[in-house]
């Protein structure tokens, strides 16, 4: 059995390429549960099916999965430039500490520009923070995928340094967290569950989607990731290209932070995010690095984190198993997308007998 | 020459290769003497490399036997082939600038690795064969034609028996071509046998004892070429004859000046780049100037400075009269310029892309049927490609393919297409038929002195000298980053553009005097 490489990319393979992922994660995942003495197929029907059979719970993925696709979409678009943003979550928690900087110095004020300074300061705290990787890259040739990286570490101690020392909530008991913020400090709902960044976000996706594959920006970005040498001959400026992959993915995780913290966790504290920033590219080469599958790779991967507090409620299986599951889905991801451009070839030539 | 009776030294006997559905070998024989020089000739895509990749084992026959000495092998590996007595000497070199040319030479051979005695190998071949070269020098400062001294060398230390040569007249001015086939007669005259690929008719006819020539993947005749005229030889490997170009008058010293390169200097990027000296230049309205040179001598940053891919000074070029040297590329297509690079694949067009995809690469700022507003237009796209399928006879499998599925040639004659539709006022074309078959390659000329005659500037760089003296007005060379005085190709002779190359035309700086005394 051997890989031979394809005349053509295989358009259908790409399409299917996630499916097979995620047929074989499911199979992986039944087999770890059996590994433990749980049955399988009631342990998976815990994790994948149950939490889509009640509204409430629905609506919980809706909520969940609106930072992953907010920051997968952005990625998407990143990385379909080769451009390697892998610290969505220090920009996450940049964007985090500066709109949360708004109810922190001003608890009072709760006029409508409240919430779109807070909005604009998320982003803006993301944009800076994926700067610095970005500058970084095009000045020194500096790999983002590292700097990017460390970046994460820098900014949850800076955000742990805050709520323990100058933005503790003086009347808070000495817990680590900031004042909660005030009700016209935090986003409106439109149901019972969903509160207006998830539509924020289902916008965003689309609107990117549009863009990548419809205008010269997009074709700009595909084309520097496909072939540099082919983007300057077509006048892109490839810095150019880095800097605005790099402040678009940014600002969208940025943007996501300002999210959760003004809706499901209404106020600073060491942990903002269960390491949204991360899952989210396992997002992006899900959806195939297009935004508008991110939606859909977003909504699965909250499936992930859900149906595993669920599987620790239901049958006292540890919580970790989420993370176990996400790995082992981009694992499969990635080992599957060989067969884009590779097929697997089972007989050898009946002629290679010396 | 030894035997031509006898057993031969390698035999392939009905050898099919499939890919998918296309046939790329379709029961090819062929039949190598011991101490002949053997000819394969064929049109780009006819299957040629296909059959040679699987003497050497890098690829397995579908179907269908190879002999080795009368006996049956199957080489499952190059290790295998060169373990039997076959070298190749690639058409891209495989050499580590960095590392002295002893060191490349270790790299490939078997058993320990002892650099001196290497050495001592070196200088015996290199001094026995005539293929001078020093085991201790860079191969980051060496010419082309060093260079596959080198591989050459490295094959000839294994013994082989037989030798397989990819095109290798292709990088090397014409003195250095006569050099290689004293070499490769002397080989011939010791028993070793050579495979010799190549589309240049001539030589041909001057070195080699046989000649199979293949066309779409069928072998359809084996002649002795010296008894064969190029003409019959091209008919055979064309299957019909080649339309000849149409003669046209000299347009020298008609037209306003479009291009104007005035003292261009740019500096080298990177170790082993080639700094552009001073160059002047004029092309005017109506004229085709080309710039001749071996490969390696500035030829690729000179058109990067052009197309404006590095920016220069403002005044260091001009178009219609206005400086643009400090404009993009862009802006410069904007100014009616277009550019067709050498590197088809992955600088002219995206590999993975679709051909219609590609038509925005160099159109998406001007042209209004491809993008409005920063939108893209798929159906303008697709019609556009179309034209150019049509217009330049583009031959694919399926209706939009990406590009990289395309043969070379076919896939230049849509970059070629792509930049001519819009009847560029300046069109910039290196290498423009390089690795592209006969039929091809005289369309692509007739459409350049086309656009020629319609009043548009064209300025071709060109390692082919057949080529140039066909299209070209006046003639310049380039040299380590310098050019020559452009002068009317009519004026002209070989002989002269051979010693340009060789850099008969340099201003004194210390350049390395056993390049210029070789060619000399």
């Amino acid at each position: 059995m051997r890989l031979e490489k394809r005349a053509e990319r295989s358009s259908t393979m790409a399409l299917a390429s996630p499916f097979i992922a995620i047929a074989l994660t499911i199979v992986t995942a039944g087999l770890i549960f059996a590994l433990r003495g749980n049955s399988p197929l009631q342990a998976l029907y815990v994790y994948f099916i149950e939490p889509l059979t009640a509204i409430w719970s629905v609506e919980q993925l809706l909520v969940k999965a609106s930072p992953l696709i907010l920051i997968g979409a952005g990625l998407a678009v990143a990385y379909r430039a080769n451009v390697w943003n892998i610290g969505a979550e220090g920009q996450l928690t940049a964007g985090a500490i500066l709109a949360g900087a708004v109810p922190v110095f001003l608890p009072q004020w709760q006029s409508p520009l409240t919430l779109a300074a807070m909005m604009v300061l998320g982003i803006a705290g993301g944009m800076a923070w994926a700067a610095i990787p970005a500058f970084l890259r095009n000045r020194f040739s500096a790999n983002e995928i590292l700097t990017s990286l460390m970046l994460v570490y820098v900014s949850q101690l800076l955000l742990d340094y805050l709520v323990r020392g100058p933005w503790r909530d003086p009347q808070g008991f000495n817990f680590p967290k900031s004042v909660t913020f005030a009700e016209g400090q935090l986003l409106p709902y439109v149901t019972s569950g969903i509160h207006a960044g998830v539509l924020v976000t289902f916008v965003v996706a689309l609107v990117l989607g549009y863009i990548v594959s419809r205008t010269v920006k997009g074709y700009e970005i595909t084309v520097t990731g496909l072939s540099p040498r082919a983007a300057r001959f077509s006048g892109f400026s490839q810095s150019r290209t880095i800097l605005f992959c790099m402040m678009l993915s940014g600002g969208l995780a940025g943007l996501a932070g300002a999210f959760e913290i003004s809706s499901v966790v209404g106020q600073l504290q060491p942990q903002v995010s269960p390491g949204y920033g991360f899952a989210a590219i396992i997002v992006a080469f899900l959806g195939r690095l297009n935004p508008v599958g991110a939606i859909i790779a977003g909504l699965l991967l909250a499936l992930s984190y859900i149906g595993g507090e669920a599987v620790q409620t239901a049958l006292q299986i540890p919580d970790k198993i989420t993370r176990v599951i996400q790995g082992i889905l981009l694992f499969y991801i990635l080992a599957c997308d060989t067969l884009i451009n590779y097929r697997i070839v089972f007989s050898v030539p009946a002629l290679a007998r010396a | 020459m030894t035997s031509t009776h006898g057993t031969p030294l390698l035999e392939a006997r009905n050898i099919v290769k499939t890919f998918g559905s296309l046939r790329a070998n379709d029961d090819v024989t062929l039949t190598i003497m011991p101490g002949e020089i053997h000819a394969f000739l064929g049109e780009n895509g006819a299957g040629k490399s296909t059959l040679v990749k699987m003497i050497y084992g890098a690829l397995q026959p579908t179907s269908g036997q190879f002999f080795w000495k009368g006996r049956q092998v199957t080489p499952a590996s190059p290790s295998v082939a060169r373990h039997l007595g076959i070298g190749m000497v690639f058409q891209h070199f495989s050499l580590f600038d960095s590392l002295t040319v002893a060191e490349n030479i270790a790299l490939a051979m078997p058993g320990p690795y002892d650099l001196p005695a290497l050495s001592g190998r070196i200088a015996k071949v290199s001094a026995s064969y005539g293929l001078p070269i020093s085991p201790t020098a860079l191969v980051g400062d060496l010419s082309v034609g060093e260079r596959q001294r080198i591989e050459i060398i490295r094959c000839l230390l294994q013994e082989p028996q037989l030798l397989i040569m990819d095109e290798p007249t292709s990088v090397l001015t014409p003195q250095e071509a006569d050099q290689l086939f004293v070499v490769l007669k002397r080989l011939a005259s010791e028993g070793c046998s050579v495979l010799y690929i190549s589309h240049r008719l001539e030589e041909v006819k001057a070195l080699c004892d046989t000649a199979t020539i293949l066309r779409h993947g069928k072998v359809v005749a084996e002649v002795d070429p010296r008894r064969e005229t190029a003409a019959s030889l091209a008919r055979l490997m064309v299957g019909g004859d080649i339309h000849a170009i149409k003669a046209r008058a000299s347009a020298v010293g008609l037209g306003k000046p479009r291009l104007e390169l005035r003292h261009l200097s740019l500096p080298a990027d990177g170790a082993f780049a080639v700094p552009l000296i001073d160059i002047n230049l004029t092309v005017n309205a109506g004229e085709i100037v080309a710039i001749a040179g071996v490969a390696g001598n500035g030829q690729g940053e000179f058109f990067d400075a052009v197309s404006g891919e590095r920016t220069v000074a403002p005044d260091m070029l001009c178009l219609d009269g206005v400086g643009l040297g400090g404009r993009s590329i862009t802006f410069r297509r904007k100014s009616g310029a277009a550019f067709v690079p050498e590197e088809r694949l992955g600088h002219g067009a995206v590999p993975s892309m679709t051909l219609s995809q590609n038509m925005y690469l160099s159109r998406h700022a001007v042209d209004p049927a491809l993008v409005s507003s920063g939108v893209l237009n798929p159906e303008g796209a697709r019609a556009a490609a179309e034209r150019i399928i049509k217009g330049f006879d583009v031959r694919k499998g399926k209706p939009d393919p990406e590009a990289r599925a395309l043969s070379g040639g076919n896939l230049q004659k849509y970059v070629v297409g792509r930049e001519m539709e819009l009847q560029p006022k300046l069109l910039v074309i290196n290498q423009p038929t390089w690795g592209v078959d006969a039929g091809a390659a005289a369309s692509i000329r007739q459409a350049l002195i086309d656009l020629a005659q319609g009043g548009s500037a064209v300025l071709v760089i060109s390692q082919d000298l057949d080529e140039i003296f066909e299209i070209a007005d006046r003639i310049a060379v380039i040299s380590r980053g310098q050019l020559s005085e452009p002068r009317p190709a009519s004026e002209m002779t070989r002989e002269e553009i051979g010693l340009l190359m060789a850099g008969a035309h340099e201003r004194a700086q210390g350049g390395s005097p056993g390049e210029t005394s070789h060619a000399a």
